[in-house]
């Protein structure tokens, strides 16, 4: 009853509005929306923008963490210690890129073919698709106990089942530099696999069935409708994953965390922000600078994104 | 347009109203709820303390594993009823402890804290943090050894500490397999790489050796650099008066490198309770650990078959250092005026504070003389034996050194010597200079 006057209550105001040139929001409604949109700006303000104007600022800086006087400039200082004397530096950005290119060409690709077999109404989809999609739900703890059973050198599932359990030649995964970033990898795999699977099976379900049935009427086998037809029709989820792929592999730090704290060849720019901001082995400085280099590089696929999804806006 | 709908638009409205109100009152909740970490993070999580009467005091404790902790509430229950001081104890998860340590103190930090000797508290002191206690170690000193009160020392020479208790580091072995293998303990580094050879060519591993979380190689460096260099100049280089880039520093690589091979070459991927377990399976020779290697040993059998041996000479000052970590209680500056708080310290500094401590955390050794020793086991004896017999008390590399330096330079640089045998000492210097400047 009072949905039905509110509404043509408003439908009288809509057309009384531009005959009469009123205002539409009454003095509350401005009270109401500026708070509604004040509140979530200072939030973001508070916890976002003034930390990271103040990290860009400690980079400059040399500081102890005590009194605010302690605060000394050092101008460039902490960027040079960073590319010239911090050993671990130029290993982590290699493993930053390798992340990347991994996880571009060989787990988004993964959760792509999942996305698309689970497509196929089999029998148990769902059931897959939980199974998919568990790693993504996990804890860091969690996780780490479950690579552990399966990489640990002397008692680990791998080795036993490659029978070199308990001998010298037994693979040590974690512990072997040449071999520790390529089990971090695999693992890393297992979890965003799973994460683009779930996408791209909402795209494929928003993929409008007709173009299919098109496209076969055509003539066009499977391969060619998936790469032809269905793939560029989910442009939309094409570019969501993009973005988080490289977002994924700029922010990868959990399972090197839990593996070594990013040390002995699990190097990564987002472990060694950590190692150096928070704990005992603080250097507000240096992390600082480092944070910042991460922040930059995190810049260009967040900016790209925000131009495509401002400039599709536009279009419509 | 009827008085009617008039009267339910205005009700309508009023609805709106009401849920407009309700939405403020959740944005200005997410405000409060937003804020609290802040808040929180300002103060340093601690409580603000009443100490302004001389009849209570505060106490913030890292001790927050189980048996630590009943043994800290032991001892504040004693001295409660001793001296009828009302004691309140803040207990904090001693990482947590360890990482706010700066804000803690900045902020309202409680009377008296646990904390342990070294650079850290040096350099707390020297930031005039915390309170000196020369009127409580007038009180308790003779409970000490020179080695301890030399390690309680700020380095404006008035003491900070009341040391608790300690646990040396040592080479650990299993008693049956030496017996059965007919080894001996070596009294000198020439005499232990034979050791290690002849285990070797019985197929043991030598030296077991465990460095997946960095730390524990920090030992062996710790004790080369003593035993080659001396004891001052290592806690002068851990206080980086002196320079890494010296021949001093990479002899003490140089050395090690001769150990190299009769270590766990594993290492990297083995925390060091995989390699208790190893040493327990008698796979492995000896393993230089700090005495909390025992407390891995639940089995009876295998923890009364476990003996032990200091690090043995090198070349200089022959085995009188020891590298044995101290916990004590210190002031913070607010303490320092609240005499119920130096008496709190002091009672620690008894014999009968630290039995009463002992009693229920016996793992650790009391470090007053007089404190009970009729409950050690003969391992525990010959423990707190080669700390009394010390002339001087290394506090391990992450207590002597500033953290940084232990954490983020001296873990990566040692985990890749272990890996292929090389150092680059300029680049040591270079990072401690950089790191020990911004403090």
């Amino acid at each position: 009853m009072s949905v039905s006057t509110d509404l043509s209550a408003r439908g009288r105001d809509a057309v009384a509005a531009p005959a009469r040139r009123v205002r539409r929001l009454s003095s509350r409604d401005k009270v109401v929306l500026s708070i509604m949109v004040g509140i979530p700006t200072l939030i973001q303000l508070v916890l976002v923008w003034i930390p990271t104007l103040m990290s860009v600022g400690l980079s400059f800086t040399r500081w102890n963490g005590l009194e605010l006087t302690d605060i000394k400039p050092a101008g460039v200082e902490n960027y040079q210690f960073v590319s010239q004397d911090y050993p671990p530096f130029w290993p982590a950005v290699q493993h930053n890129v390798l992340w990347l290119v991994f996880l571009a060409l060989i787990a988004t690709p993964l959760g792509l073919l999942l996305a698309v077999l689970l497509d196929q109404n089999i029998r148990g989809s769902r059931i897959y698709q939980s199974i998919f999609f568990t790693p993504v739900m996990l804890s860091l703890a969690l996780i780490g106990v479950i690579w552990q059973l399966f990489y640990n050198r002397d008692s680990g599932l791998l080795n036993f089942l490659l029978g070199t359990s308990g001998t010298p030649q037994a693979v040590d995964w974690f512990g072997d530099s040449s071999v520790n970033i390529w089990a971090a990898l695999f693992a890393a795999t297992w979890r965003h696999a799973g994460y683009v699977m779930i996408l791209y099976l909402a795209g494929l379900k928003g993929v409008d069935p007709t173009l299919r049935e098109a496209a076969q009427i055509d003539g066009a086998n499977a391969v060619q409708t998936f790469f032809r037809v269905v793939f560029p029709a989910m442009r939309p989820v094409n570019v969501i994953i993009i973005v988080i792929t490289v977002i994924e592999s700029l922010r990868a730090f959990d399972i090197v965390y839990v593996i070594n704290r990013g040390t002995n060849g699990l190097e990564l720019i987002s472990a060694l922000v950590v190692q150096n901001l928070v704990g005992e082995g603080q250097v507000i400085g240096v992390g600082s600078a480092l944070a910042v280099i991460l922040l930059v590089i995190s810049l260009i696929p967040i900016t790209f994104y925000l131009s495509r999804a401002f400039g599709k806006d536009k279009e419509a | 347009m009827t008085l009617h709908e008039d009267a339910l638009r205005r009700a309508s409205s009023q609805g709106g109203w009401d849920r407009r109100t309700l939405l403020k009152t959740f944005g200005a909740g997410a405000v409060v709820m937003a804020g609290i970490p802040l808040l929180a993070a300002c103060t340093g999580g601690s409580t603000p303390s009443g100490s302004a009467g001389a009849k209570t005091l505060t106490f913030g404790s890292g001790s927050s594993d189980e048996v630590p902790k009943a043994a800290y509430k032991a001892v504040t229950d004693a001295f409660e009823k001793k001296s009828g001081v009302k004691v309140t104890t803040n207990v904090v998860a001693h990482n947590d402890f360890q990482n706010k340590i700066n804000t803690y103190l900045q902020g309202s930090p409680d009377d008296a804290f646990t904390w342990f000797a070294g650079y850290r508290m040096q350099y707390y002191a020297g930031k005039g943090l915390l309170a000196p206690i020369d009127d409580v170690w007038e009180k308790v000193g003779a409970n000490y050894s020179a080695a301890l009160k030399k390690a309680s020392t700020g380095a404006d020479g008035k003491m900070y500490l009341i040391p608790n208790y300690n646990y040396p580091w040592g080479f650990f072995f299993r008693k049956s397999l030496w017996a059965e293998k007919g080894y001996a303990a070596p009294k000198t580094f020439d005499e232990l790489k034979t050791l290690c050879a002849k285990m070797k060519s019985d197929g043991l591993i030598p030296i077991e050796f465990a460095d997946k979380d960095g730390w524990p190689a920090m030992g062996t460096f710790d004790y080369l650099n003593m035993r080659l260099n001396g004891y001052q100049f290592h806690m002068d280089l851990t206080a980086h008066k002196e320079s890494w880039d010296q021949k001093k520093v990479s002899d003490v690589f140089d050395t090690w490198k001769a150990l190299l091979p009769f270590q766990n070459p594993n290492a990297l991927g083995m925390t060091w309770q995989d390699s208790a377990k190893s040493l327990a399976d008698k796979k492995s020779g000896m393993y230089l650990l700090g005495s909390f290697l025992t407390q891995q040993y639940t089995d009876k059998a295998v923890a009364d078959d476990i003996d032990f041996f200091p690090f043995p000479e090198v070349a200089m000052e022959g085995q009188d250092s020891i590298e044995a970590p101290i916990d004590g209680l210190l002031l913070s500056k607010k303490g320092g005026q609240n005499q119920a708080a130096k008496d709190f310290l002091a009672y620690l500094g008894t014999p009968e504070g630290q039995n009463v401590y002992a009693a229920v955390d016996s793992s650790n050794i009391a470090t007053a003389k007089g404190a009970d020793t009729s409950k050690f086991t003969p391992l525990t004896k010959k423990l707190a034996d080669s700390i009394s017999g010390a002339k001087n008390i290394s506090q391990f590399f992450d207590r002597d050194a500033l953290p940084a330096m232990a954490n983020n330079v001296m873990i990566p640089a040692l985990q890749s010597f272990i890996k292929d045998g090389t150092v680059d000492v300029k680049n040591l210097e270079a990072q401690a200079k950089s790191l020990y400047a911004a403090q």
